[in-house]
């Protein structure tokens, strides 16, 4: 099935309620792409959702997925993951649901190295809430509920990737289509876990990141003479927050992913009818 | 000449209690004699009062009791701790050339045996086997033969060599011609009679985690907690040989989100926890129920609320497992009453998980999840098992069945029983959402009222269904024709078993293994005379349920000190309790 797969078979019949010109249209497009691209199906593929606007694509995309609780996707693609090594996982969300209430799953997946794929929509804004700030948010942007700004320091979501032994750390910009395929497919490609910071402008309650100031100020690394498999290049560029990178900041090539360390290689949901062979072993060990 | 033995060894944390306690049960248990322990710990690594009791007979022992017959005290708190148990006639071995212990006299009517402990353990090569030389001191004032402790030193030092092991059997037969040489046995009243028995023993917690690999289980994601460590501390190692895997994840959140995960792919997938893991998976466990995602959370209870007294004993979260997660969510509670129970019950909470498409709460309290207890090994005769997986499609033919007109399936297919066909990723033509949003059939999210009003009766169909369909019945004892019915829950059954000893009145007993859904207890009320509920929280958690099943008032025997019940306390209990009854009615 999979040579004849197109990327429009990842798309579901329900039509996105997202704001026109959302940055999560270009995000989903280029996923479903790079899905297609990578030889997946349907049928082979888990997508889990986080909570928030880019929670929804999910329910946009046709695959096995689960939009659950927020915050906690990466734990559920993880799960999904190790009970079936051979589907393709990837976990999407946003930037309150990655970086907020899901910072301490993010930090623990990241260093976990599962071979699975996370892409988060960084629209440093909370859309679906109707404007308050997020973590990612500037110190100074005034939302509802900070009238005079946040004044506290924005999440350097590459920096805490790259903390916790990141192996795959990407960045990419919505709009631009044929990079941010590329990149979730490098990161669907990678051994290991693919981390891609989506910039995906919020067009009604962030007017400071939008696609005018992204477009202005991107770096791409292609562009420049980065070399992502030096780790202090890449620790560098991650720490400069004058500048927003597009590309792979930093990918480790000799990444092993966790479950070929802990030898998990077995499709988990086939079992026998009854107690597995062997099993009075376990028995005889309370002599 | 006795044939039952209550024995004890106990100090501070960090003594070794645990280990030496453990080596002594296992050398009774492979004597062929009958073993039940209960320990007394505290939740830190050192120091504190820390003890492991024994209590042995040739026959099934199901209980602890209110008395102590051979005691090791390596400081003098445990004495002070155990001065209720111990009677006229407790022999207490300790070391009298231990500093602390210099000005230990045995409190009157009771017979002190000061061993040099540590002295005979530098004999024999160190002096960190001076519980060892006690073992062997307490071996020759039971009667207990020497040599059986030799098999269970083998098990515990095997793997630090046979040096090792040799300057232990050493040790304790060092303890053992000690007492033989410096006091007169014959004084002493005990014997251990040796049988041709074999028996395994094994605690609660070792008893699911032995229970989920049988019944199919093969991922575990879990957060270390009191008292539920020891299920994942049993499943690692031990799974992966039957192709599984232990994650131990960075919270309980994260925890039953992996578990989740992993039931979604088609693994059949637990998490174990207590009270305060609980209570962070709420929210996950109303997804779990709504998406119909078949998942065991196994909650090992221990004293709430808050932090509470964790290593304590407690029955007090049964209203958080029936009604915690916001919003209304199905869920069965399946609440095993013995150790080996806690191995069958597993077995069934993974079907009936499966079967009807929801979490299975398999609840065990403190101390029947540490207490180590012994059985025949055909108790747990794999052979036995059954493996139901309901309906779940793993062939890509039976999917189109399932499928609307425009070839989608359905995984809330709104079906007669309430249970909708279940697929899993890598089945074609499968693919489909799974949401915590109100959905509809398909599984994508729905607000429509009428959609809202199917599904959630869908759900509770479910459970009709399986109230019907399956047996949800209890453990009975005693005179069914007695006026007084006993109802508890957990593991009271043991000691309620004895109390039945201890009491004059005819008793009926009855032993409730499912919270929910449970048994009709509508008729046995009826027909008692007296009602009494015996459970371990403050308020009766369970009796507010059969008074809400029967409409009619019990009485309740609570015990929410911590500890749990002795057969002979509870007899006293409920001696009371029928006094109090009668003068009421009088």
């Amino acid at each position: 099935m999979s040579s004849e797969v197109r990327f429009t078979d990842f798309k579901s019949d329900k039509q996105p309620t997202w704001c026109p010109g959302c940055g999560d249209f270009g995000t989903m497009n280029g996923m479903m792409k790079a899905l297609a691209n990578t030889g997946n199906d349907p049928d082979n593929t888990f997508i889990v959702a986080g909570i928030g606007c880019s929670g929804k694509i999910g329910t946009y995309m046709h695959s096995y997925a689960l939009h659950g609780v927020h915050g906690r996707a990466l734990p559920v693609g993880t799960g999904v993951k190790l009970a079936n090594p051979e589907l393709e996982v990837m976990v999407a969300g946003g930037d309150g649901d990655g970086y907020s209430i899901g910072a301490g799953h993010f930090v623990h997946a990241v260093r976990r190295n599962i071979d699975m794929s996370y892409i988060v929509m960084d629209n440093r804004i909370y859309g679906l809430t109707k404007g308050q700030f997020s973590p990612t948010s500037r110190e100074d942007f005034e939302t509802a509920t900070s009238p005079e700004g946040p004044k506290q320091q924005p999440i350097n979501p590459l920096a805490l990737a790259m903390a916790a032994g990141g192996t795959f750390i990407a960045q990419s910009f919505a709009s631009d289509a044929q990079r941010h395929t590329e990149l979730v497919q490098q990161a669907i490609e990678h051994d290991g876990f693919g981390f891609v910071n989506v910039f995906s402008p919020c067009v009604t309650f962030n007017d400071v990141d939008t696609y005018d100031y992204f477009r202005d100020s991107i770096v791409d690394l292609e562009e420049t003479d980065h070399d992502a498999g030096d780790y202090d290049q890449a620790k560098e560029r991650i720490l400069d927050r004058e500048k927003e990178y597009q590309g792979i900041l930093y990918q480790d090539e000799h990444s092993v992913p966790y479950e070929q360390r802990h030898g998990v290689d077995a499709n988990m949901s086939e079992i026998p009818d009854g107690a597995p062979e062997g099993a009075m072993d376990l028995v005889r060990e309370f002599y | 000449m006795t044939e039952e033995l209550n024995w004890a060894i106990g100090g501070e944390a960090g003594d070794g209690i645990d280990s030496t306690g453990k080596i002594f049960a296992q050398a009774l248990s492979r004597a062929g004699r009958h073993v039940f322990t209960s320990k007394d710990f505290a939740s830190r690594i050192r120091g504190g009062y820390t003890a492991y009791k024994i209590r042995t007979s040739v026959d099934r022992v199901q209980s602890v009791v209110d008395r102590l017959d051979i005691l090791i005290a390596l400081t003098q708190r445990t004495v002070e701790e155990n001065m209720d148990e111990l009677h006229d006639g407790s022999i207490i071995i300790y070391d009298g050339e231990r500093t602390m212990m210099e000005d230990f006299e045995a409190p009157e009517g009771m017979i002190g045996l000061s061993v040099p402990l540590k002295r005979l353990a530098e004999d024999a090569g160190g002096a960190i086997m001076r519980n060892i030389v006690a073992l062997g001191a307490a071996a020759a004032v039971a009667d207990f033969p020497i040599e059986n402790l030799d098999e269970s030193l083998q098990k515990r030092f095997g793997d630090k060599g046979e040096q090792i092991v040799e300057n232990n059997k050493q040790a304790a037969r060092l303890g053992q011609e000690y007492v033989e040489e410096h006091y007169e046995l014959d004084d002493y009243d005990y014997h251990l009679e040796c049988t041709d028995n074999d028996y395994v023993l094994l605690n609660g917690d070792e008893a699911i985690g032995m229970g989920a690999i049988a019944a199919g289980c093969r991922f575990y994601a879990g957060y270390p907690i009191t008292p539920a460590t020891d299920v994942m501390e049993y499943l690692s190692g031990r799974i992966e040989q039957y192709g599984g895997h232990v994650v131990q994840a960075e919270d309980e959140l994260s925890a039953i989100n992996l578990a989740l995960g992993a039931a979604r792919a088609g693994a059949r997938s637990m998490t174990a926890t207590s009270g305060p893991g609980i209570d962070l998976m709420a929210e996950t466990f109303g997804l779990v129920s709504t998406s119909e995602t078949p998942l065991v959370v196994a909650n090992i209870m221990r004293s709430g609320p808050s932090t509470g007294m964790p290593t304590k004993q407690e029955q007090g979260d049964l209203n958080m497992m029936l009604y915690g997660s916001h919003g209304e969510s199905e869920r069965f509670i399946v609440a095993p009453t013995t150790v080996s129970e806690c191995f069958w019950k597993t077995v069934e909470a993974f079907n009936l998980a499966e079967k009807y498409q929801l979490p299975v709460y398999l609840t065990a309290d403190l101390s029947l999840a540490v207490t180590e207890q012994t059985f025949e090994p055909d108790t747990f005769d794999m052979d036995q098992v059954e493996i139901d997986r309901g309906n779940l499609i793993t062939d890509e033919g039976e999917v189109e069945a399932w499928t609307d007109e425009q070839g989608r399936f359905q995984p809330h297919a709104d079906t007669p029983d309430g249970v909708s066909p279940r697929t899993i990723p890598g089945v074609a033509d499968g693919a489909h959402m799974t949401t915590g949003l109100e959905h509809d059939e398909l599984g994508r999210r729905t607000e429509d009222t009428d959609m809202r009003v199917k599904q959630v009766q869908k759900r509770q169909r479910k459970v009709e269904t399986a109230q019907q369909e399956e047996t949800w019945d209890y453990r009975e004892f005693g005179d069914p024709d007695a006026d007084t019915l006993v109802i508890s829950w957990g593991s009271n059954e043991g000691a309620m078993l004895e109390a039945m000893e201890f009491l004059d009145e005819e008793i009926r007993f009855i032993s409730v293994p499912y919270i929910f859904p449970r048994p009709d207890l509508t008729d046995a009320v009826a027909a008692a005379e007296d009602v009494i509920v015996v459970e371990c929280n403050a308020t009766g958690q369970f009796a507010d349920l059969v008074e809400h099943d029967t409409l009619t008032r019990v009485n309740r025997v609570t015990k929410y000190n911590g500890v749990r019940y002795k057969a002979d306390e509870l007899a006293d209990e409920i001696q009371n309790a029928l006094t109090e009854s009668t003068e009421v009615t009088a």
